[in-house]
C-alpha cells in the first residue's frame, strides 16, 4: 500500500526532507530577500544585509515541512487501521459523542466569558476606561457572531449560498438612520421596523433568485449586495450619498439617555457619570441581540421549519415529493436571515452614530460567509468560534511585537492581515474541508442526541 | 391471490397521456386506470418511459398531452397535471419512492419520517408562530407524529436505527425506509419506482409483505414500476405494459405473462417470430384476449 511505505520512511527521512526544503527556501531567499536596495545619500545604491530574515524564513519553512510531514504520517496510519468510510454499511463512528460534549461545553464557555467580558476586562486593566479597548473589541466580535448565526440560517440550514447578505445588514443600518434622524423614532421602535424592512428585501431577493442554485444564485446575491449598496451611493437625496448619514440618535438606556444631566442613566441611578456606562450598555445589547438569534435558531431548527430547510438542503426534490412548498421554505430562510441581518445593522449605526456605504461592501459579506463556512455550516458553536478567530485574530495581530525583533522595525504584521486570513483559509480546506465543526446534531431523537458525522451531511446545491 | 374486480371504482385514470423531450417520444397516447385498493404494476423494458410515467403523475413533468385524474374515497376528483409539483403529495395525496434512493442522508432515519410530516406539523405549530412560544397545542402534535414514525418504524424492523443517519443504512434498509417516509404523508396513491431493485431475495420477500400490508390495512392503493419479475407477479393485482412509451398489455399478471406481445418486447424481437422463440424456449402459451 502506498500510504504505509511512505508512512513507513521514518523520521530520519522527514528530517532530510524538510532540511531539503529549507535549502530551497535559503536559495530562493538570498537573491530576493537577503538584501534591501535603499536609494542612498548620493543616489546610487545602497545594499542592506537582512540575513536574520533570510534565517527566520528558512526555519519556518523547516518547521512548517516537519510539521506537515508528521500530520500526514499520522493521518496515514490512521487511515490503514479504519476501512473506508465508504464501505461502511453497519452503525459507524460511536466517537461522535466526545465532540457533541465539547462543543456543548464550549457554548457555555462562550457565553460565560461573554456575560463576564466587561467585568473581567475592567478589573484586569484597572478601570472601566482602560478596559475599553477590550469592551468594543468584543462588540465587534458579537456583531459578526450575530451575522454569522443569521446567514447560518440562510446558508447552513437552507443550504443557500448567499454572497450579498451585508446589504441586509445595510438595509437594517440606513432603516434605523434614516427613521431616527427624520421621524425622530427610538432605538427601540426602529430595531424591529429594521428587522422587517430587511426581511421584506430578503423576500425580495428571494423571489427572483428561488428557480437558481449552486454558482448562479451565489452570482446574483453578490450582485443584489453591489445594488443595495450603490443605490446607497447613488440615491444622493435620501440616503446622503457617499457622505453618509451623520448624528444618528445615541442609544437610550430604554429611553433614559447616557448624558451627564439631571435626568441622565447615572444621575437615575445613583451613580457617577462615566462615558463607559453606554459603551457598556452597547456591549450587553449585542450581546442579547446575539443570544436572541441563536435561541430562535435552535428553535426553529426543532420546528417543521427547520427541519424543512434542512431537508430542502439535503435533498429539494425528495422535498417536494412530500408536499413541501419548496417556493415559501426557500423565502422563509431568506426573510429570517435578512431578518437578522437588519437587526444587527440597526446596532451596528446606533452603536458608530455615523454611516456610509463603504461599511457595507463585498469584502464584510466575504467575512461573514467565511464565517459560517469556517465554523461548519449548520453549527452555531462553530460560528461563534470562528467569528472569534476571524474578528478578533487580527486584532491580535496588532499585539504581535515580538516579530518586529525577527522582522525589523519597520515590520507591521497587521499590513499581512488578508495574507494570512488567505493562509488559514487555505489550511482549513485542507484540514477540515467542511469547517471547525461539522458535525450535526438531530433535531429529534427517541434515545440519546447523537451527532451525525459530517461526512453524511449535505451541504446544499443552492 | 388476485382479485378481481373489474368494475371497482379507479382511483387514478390516466387519459391519452403523452410526454414528448423535444423530438422523443417518451411516452405516447398512454391510457389506463388504477383501482382503487389494487396493486398495480407498470412494467416494460428499459427506457419504456414508466419513470417518465410517475413524473408526470406526481408533478415533476408536465404533460405535454392528456390528462391524469385522481378520485378520492370522499369522492372528490383532481387533476394532477394542474397541480403544482408540491401540491400533488399535499392536495392530491399522491405520494413517491425515487429509483435512486433519494432520502435526507445527513438526517436521521426519524427526522426523514418527520420531515414527511411537515404539513400537519407545521399547521399545529400554527406555521412556526405557536411552535416558537412552546406551545402544548404542537408539542402534542409532535408527540402524535413521533408516534406515528415508530409505528411504521416498527413495520419495516427499523426502530434500532431510528437516530442513526439514513445514509448509514443498509441499502434494503434504504429501500424500505423511503417507502415508509413516503407513507408517512398518509397518500391515497403510493408510486413506488422499482423498489425491489438491488435487493436480495430475502429482503425483496420483506418488501412484498410491505407492500400487502400497505394494500391491505391503509387506504392506499400502490402503483409500482419492477422489473423483477417474481415481485410483480406475486403481489400485483393489475399489470400494465408500456414498451418505448406505449401500451402493448394491460391485465392480470396471468394474461399479460402470456401475451405474446410482452414477451416479444422482453426477448427483443418482432410478433411474427414470437410463436419460434416461445417454442425455443418452451413457453406453453394460452392466448387470451388482451385490450391493446
Ligand atoms: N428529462 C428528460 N429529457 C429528455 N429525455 C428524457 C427525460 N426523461 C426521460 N427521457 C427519455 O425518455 C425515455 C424514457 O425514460 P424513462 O426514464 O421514463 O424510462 P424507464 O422506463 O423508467 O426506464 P428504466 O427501466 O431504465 O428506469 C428515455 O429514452 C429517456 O432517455
Ligand atoms: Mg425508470
Amino acid at each position: 500500500m502506498a500510504a504505509a511505505t511512505r508512512g513507513a520512511v521514518g523520521l530520519p527521512g522527514i528530517l532530510k526532507d524538510a532540511a531539503f526544503y529549507a535549502l530551497g527556501t535559503f536559495a530562493l531567499c538570498v537573491p530576493v530577500v537577503a538584501f534591501r536596495t535603499d536609494a542612498g545619500p548620493t543616489g546610487g545604491l545602497e545594499l542592506t544585509p537582512r540575513w536574520g530574515l533570510v534565517l527566520a524564513l528558512c526555519a519556518a519553512i523547516f518547521l512548517a515541512r516537519l510539521a506537515q510531514r508528521l500530520i500526514l504520517m499520522r493521518r496515514d496510519a490512521r487511515r490503514a487501521l479504519t476501512p473506508a468510510r465508504s464501505q461502511a454499511t453497519e452503525a459507524v463512528g460511536a466517537t461522535p459523542n466526545a465532540g457533541q460534549r465539547v462543543s456543548m461545553l464550549a457554548l457555555w464557555l462562550f457565553i460565560g466569558i461573554a456575560l463576564t467580558l466587561p467585568v473581567v476586562a475592567a478589573l484586569a486593566s484597572g478601570s472601566l476606561g482602560e478596559g475599553r479597548y477590550w469592551i468594543d473589541l468584543g462588540i465587534l466580535i458579537l456583531t459578526y457572531v450575530m451575522l454569522g448565526w443569521g446567514l447560518n440560517i440562510v446558508v447552513g440550514l437552507a443550504g443557500l449560498l448567499d454572497l450579498g447578505y451585508v446589504a441586509f445588514y445595510a438595509v437594517g443600518a440606513y432603516s434605523y438612520a434614516l427613521l431616527s434622524t427624520t421621524f425622530g423614532l427610538s432605538f427601540w421602535v426602529c430595531l424591529p421596523l429594521a428587522g422587517l424592512f430587511a426581511a421584506l428585501w430578503g423576500m425580495l431577493l428571494g423571489f427572483p433568485v428561488l428557480r437558481l442554485r449552486g454558482d448562479y444564485l451565489a452570482i446574483v446575491t453578490l450582485a443584489f449586495g453591489e445594488i443595495i449598496r450603490l443605490v446607497l451611493i447613488n440615491w444622493v437625496d435620501v440616503t446622503g450619498g457617499g457622505a453618509g448619514i451623520s448624528s444618528i440618535p445615541r442609544a437610550t438606556f430604554f429611553g433614559i439617555p447616557f448624558t451627564a444631566g439631571e435626568d441622565g442613566f447615572a444621575a437615575r441611578f445613583g451613580l457617577t457619570f462615566d462615558s463607559m456606562h453606554r459603551v457598556v450598555f452597547l456591549y450587553y445589547l449585542i450581546l442579547a441581540l446575539a443570544l436572541i438569534t441563536n435561541v430562535v435558531t435552535l428553535r426553529l431548527r426543532r420546528l417543521p421549519i427547520g427541519r424543512a430547510w434542512e431537508a430542502l438542503r439535503e435533498d429539494e426534490i425528495a422535498c417536494r415529493s412530500l408536499g413541501i412548498n419548496t417556493t415559501t421554505t426557500k423565502l422563509t430562510a431568506f426573510a429570517l436571515g435578512a431578518a437578522f441581518g437588519g437587526f444587527a445593522g440597526s446596532f451596528f449605526a446606533v452603536r458608530q452614530g455615523f454611516i456610509s456605504p463603504e461599511s457595507f461592501n463585498f469584502l464584510e459579506s466575504a467575512i461573514i460567509l467565511a464565517i459560517v463556512v469556517l465554523g461548519g455550516m449548520g453549527s452555531q458553536v462553530g460560528v461563534a468560534i470562528a467569528a472569534v478567530a476571524m474578528v478578533g485574530g487580527p486584532e491580535m495581530l496588532r499585539n504581535l511585537g515580538f516579530l518586529k525583533a525577527v522582522f525589523g522595525q519597520g515590520f507591521d504584521p497587521n499590513e499581512y492581515r488578508l495574507l494570512l486570513f488567505g493562509l488559514a483559509m487555505v489550511a482549513m480546506m485542507v484540514w477540515r474541508p467542511r469547517g471547525l465543526i461539522s458535525e450535526r446534531t438531530p433535531s429529534v431523537a427517541l434515545g440519546e442526541r447523537r451527532a451525525i458525522s459530517g461526512a453524511h451531511v449535505s451541504e446544499g446545491h443552492g | 391471490m388476485t382479485r378481481p374486480s373489474p368494475d371497482a371504482e379507479a382511483v387514478l385514470t390516466v387519459d391519452h397521456l403523452t410526454m414528448r423531450f423535444g423530438g422523443l417520444v417518451a411516452v405516447g397516447d398512454l391510457s389506463f386506470k388504477a383501482r382503487r385498493g389494487d396493486i398495480t404494476a407498470l412494467i416494460g423494458p428499459n427506457g419504456a418511459g414508466k419513470t417518465t410515467v410517475f413524473n408526470c403523475i406526481t408533478g415533476f413533468y408536465k404533460p405535454t398531452e392528456g390528462k391524469l385524474t385522481l378520485a378520492h374515497a370522499d369522492g372528490s376528483k383532481h387533476l394532477l397535471e394542474r397541480l403544482p409539483n408540491h401540491a400533488v403529495n399535499r392536495i392530491g395525496r399522491v405520494a413517491r419512492t425515487f429509483q435512486n434512493i433519494r432520502l435526507f442522508q445527513g438526517m436521521t432515519v426519524l427526522e426523514n419520517l418527520l420531515v414527511a410530516q411537515h404539513a400537519p406539523l407545521m399547521r399545529a405549530s400554527g406555521m412556526t408562530v405557536l411552535g416558537l412560544l412552546g406551545l402544548p397545542v404542537y408539542r402534542r402534535a409532535e408527540a402524535a407524529a413521533i408516534e406515528r414514525a415508530k409505528d411504521w418504524l416498527g413495520r419495516i424492523d427499523l426502530i434500532d436505527r431510528a437516530d442513526d443517519p439514513a445514509g448509514d443504512l443498509p441499502y434494503g434498509a434504504q429501500r424500505r425506509l423511503e417507502i415508509a417516509r413516503a407513507m408517512c404523508t398518509e397518500p391515497v396513491l403510493l408510486c413506488l419506482d422499482e423498489p425491489a431493485a438491488g435487493l436480495n431475495p430475502r429482503e425483496s420477500g420483506e418488501l412484498n409483505a410491505l407492500l400487502r400490508h400497505i394494500r391491505d390495512a391503509h387506504d392506499t392503493s400502490v402503483l409500482l414500476i419492477e422489473h423483477d419479475m417474481s415481485v410483480v407477479m406475486e403481489i400485483s393485482d393489475h399489470v400494465v405494459v408500456l414498451d418505448y412509451g406505449v401500451k402493448i398489455a394491460d391485465g392480470t399478471p396471468g394474461e399479460v405473462r402470456a401475451d405474446p406481445r410482452v414477451i416479444a418486447a422482453y426477448l427483443g424481437v418482432e410478433d411474427e417470430e414470437v410463436e419460434a422463440v416461445e417454442a425455443e424456449v418452451g413457453l406453453t402459451v394460452t392466448h387470451l384476449e388482451v385490450e391493446a
